[in-house]
């Protein structure tokens, strides 16, 4: 039991906060603007290298980084939409798909020339676990991020009900011809789309690079775990993809733990393939995801 | 000296030029005339490559092989088994909608990519197949089993093109382009969507994997690197958007042409000073992504557009 709750419970909930904070963003730009971003997971990691870049500047905690992370992503977001996505906001989607997908490499490819390929830890040495009744030992960057993600959850679940902002985000996200007749600033709400999306990019990857570290590939590998989330918790639904998320970074850790007998249920090697295969098995069964969302 | 250099140069590009051009062609089965997304090239790439190395490599005692066969069985197995795998995937994932079926058709490449890297009794895992024959091996040694590889790519390039533009201009392709530019009314027209569809995916894969065999047999060597889905399917991506999907021609164009400036930038790229040589590759994938983003906005026909075949009525 101890084994469990320390080794998998909760590096698995750490896993699905980053996943739930990086699947919001690719679920709302699903939802509002209609097309898999598939340079979501880059942006990420652009995030984390902003904290890397000015963490060498200032020696301090780099969750207290995390807005220079923010501001990068999110003038990286704004402007690859406007130069790159909005011309070809016309056509049918599939090309912004192939544009984003060209995006996701001019990101790396910048992350790779100005920092370079290596392995860059932010936080050097090891630090010790707090032990909670003196039975579990959770790490404090795991609990850090649970606790931020369920923070940013409440304040999102808020900004998308209470603000007129946000609330003309779900109308758009439901019926866009609907929300354009009826008045609504269609363009401030991709703007804002960007923004929250960019932002939570950016914590996402903090985590992601707190918890292994900074490498060019770091979203990149995360970006089909977090598509798979945003299908499973519906697309264009905020709060369902923060869902989807911690359902399958728990599936995918979860996964590998001895559940009969005492070998790994599967093994630690495939821990990848589990998302997929519950992505593709929704895409099958249940494409509207668990809480209804859009078919596009 | 130096021409001869510059002469085994232009055969080293264009072996992997044909290869792209294979690749090319068939993802243009698969976009370019059905319309399918598919963002897995690498994955069934990768099957037809070890497909077709496990079955002509000797015996070696670290993978499953030892069977030998001559290159053309080596590369017939890889197209029926990549073709089988796409057919697998094809089945479940066709009926998807673009954005879907590119995050399902990721995955699967991500998927193989694992068995690759983990199953090292089939492929001997990241140590990877190594003493790969070639084609005519008792004839021509050294450098000129490079020439002898070269006429062999490119025949089945023209063969693959004859085949494809025979296809285009089918019955059956005409009915895959009216699928593509409008499901619903050939649907209504009698038309199985689902089955043209699955038939696309599968005779692109099959195409796929003969390429990826072909790759085998040229670098003598096999690693699940080789399978890496980044240089693989977005090159492939962009040399299709920008050779003019839809068209055969344009297909092998864009393979060729873009293969061609990726290649003679990196001679550029490496008389830069080392720090910089270094990252050369970052700046070539840059300036593709770049290139990608002004042939989606400017280009987007490509250099050689789709030109429908006329409607010719028989005269009675």
């Amino acid at each position: 039991m101890t084994e469990f709750v320390n080794f998998y419970l909760f590096p698995a909930l750490t896993i699905g906060s980053i996943y739930a904070l990086g699947a919001v963003g690719i679920s709302m730009i699903f939802g509002i603007l209609r097309f898999a971003h598939f340079a979501h997971g880059d942006l990420m990691t652009l995030g984390a290298y902003g904290i890397l870049a000015a963490a060498a500047l200032m020696p301090v905690n780099p969750l207290l980084l995390i807005p220079f992370g923010m501001a990068l992503t999110i003038f990286a977001a704004l402007f690859v939409d406007r130069f790159f996505y909005k011309p070809l906001r016309d056509l049918p989607t599939i090309y912004t798909v192939i544009s984003s997908f060209g995006i996701a490499l001019v990101f790396r490819s910048l992350i790779q020339l100005v920092w370079g390929s290596e392995n860059q830890v932010l936080v050097a040495g090891v630090r010790p676990p707090l032990v909670l009744f003196d039975t579990f030992r959770v790490s404090v960057l795991h609990l850090q991020a649970i606790v931020v993600t369920a923070v940013i959850a409440v304040l999102l679940h808020f900004f998308l009900t209470a603000t007129k902002t946000g609330r003309s985000m779900r109308a758009v996200a439901d019926d866009p011809e609907l929300a354009e007749v009826s008045g609504l600033d269609t363009a401030k709400v991709v703007r804002w789309t960007w923004i929250i999306g960019a932002a939570l990019a950016a914590i996402a990857g903090a985590f992601a690079a707190l918890n292994t570290s900074a490498h060019p590939n770091l979203g990149w590998n995360l970006l089909l775990p977090m598509f798979a989330a945003a299908v499973l918790g519906g697309i264009g639904k905020p709060m369902g993809a923060m869902a989807g998320g911690f359902i399958i970074g728990m599936a995918e850790e979860l996964s590998s733990y001895h559940w009969i007998g005492d070998d790994a249920l599967i093994s630690p090697s495939y821990k990848t393939a589990v998302a997929f295969i519950i992505m593709i098995a929704l895409l099958i069964f249940r494409p509207q995801g668990l809480f209804k969302g859009r078919l596009l | 000296m130096e021409l001869t250099g510059l002469f085994f140069y232009v055969v080293s590009l264009l072996i992997l030029g044909g290869i792209y051009a294979l690749l090319c062609l068939a993802l243009n089965v698969q976009w370019g005339m059905g319309g399918l997304f598919n963002a897995g090239i690498a994955g069934f790439y990768g099957v037809g490559a070890y497909t077709s190395a496990i079955l002509a490599t000797a015996s070696s005692g670290r993978h499953l092989g030892g069977f030998s066969m001559p290159v053309p069985i080596g590369l017939l197995g890889a197209a029926i088994v990549a073709g089988l795998t796409g057919w697998a995937v094809a089945r479940i994932c066709v009926r998807l909608k673009s954005d879907y079926l590119a995050m399902a058709s990721i995955g699967i490449a991500e998927i193989l990519r694992l068995v690759f890297v983990n199953e090292s009794w089939l492929t001997n895992g990241s140590l990877g197949i190594s003493r790969i024959p070639r084609p005519f091996a008792d004839f021509t040694t050294g450098r000129m089993s490079d020439v002898a590889f070269l006429g062999f790519v490119w025949m089945i390039v023209l063969l693959v093109y004859v085949a494809t533009t025979r296809l285009y201009d089918s019955p059956w392709g005409r009915s895959l382009r009216a699928i593509r530019d409008n499901e619903n009314s050939a649907a209504a027209a009698g038309k199985n969507v689902e089955k043209f569809r699955v038939q696309t995916f599968v005779i692109g894969c099959a195409v796929m994997g003969i390429a990826g065999g072909l790759s085998a047999h040229y670098f003598r060597f096999l690693s699940p690197t080789a399978t890496d889905p980044l240089l693989t399917t977005f090159l492939v991506w962009v040399m299709l958007m920008a050779g003019g999907s839809g068209n055969n021609r344009g297909a092998i164009l864009g393979a060729l042409s873009i293969w061609t400036i990726w290649s003679v930038t990196e001679i550029f790229t490496n008389r830069l000073p080392p720090e910089w040589a270094t990252r050369s590759s970052f700046i070539r994938m840059l300036l593709v992504g770049l290139l990608l983003q002004v042939v989606l906005q400017r280009f987007r026909a490509g250099l050689l557009p789709e030109k429908s075949p006329a409607v010719k009525f028989r005269k009675d």
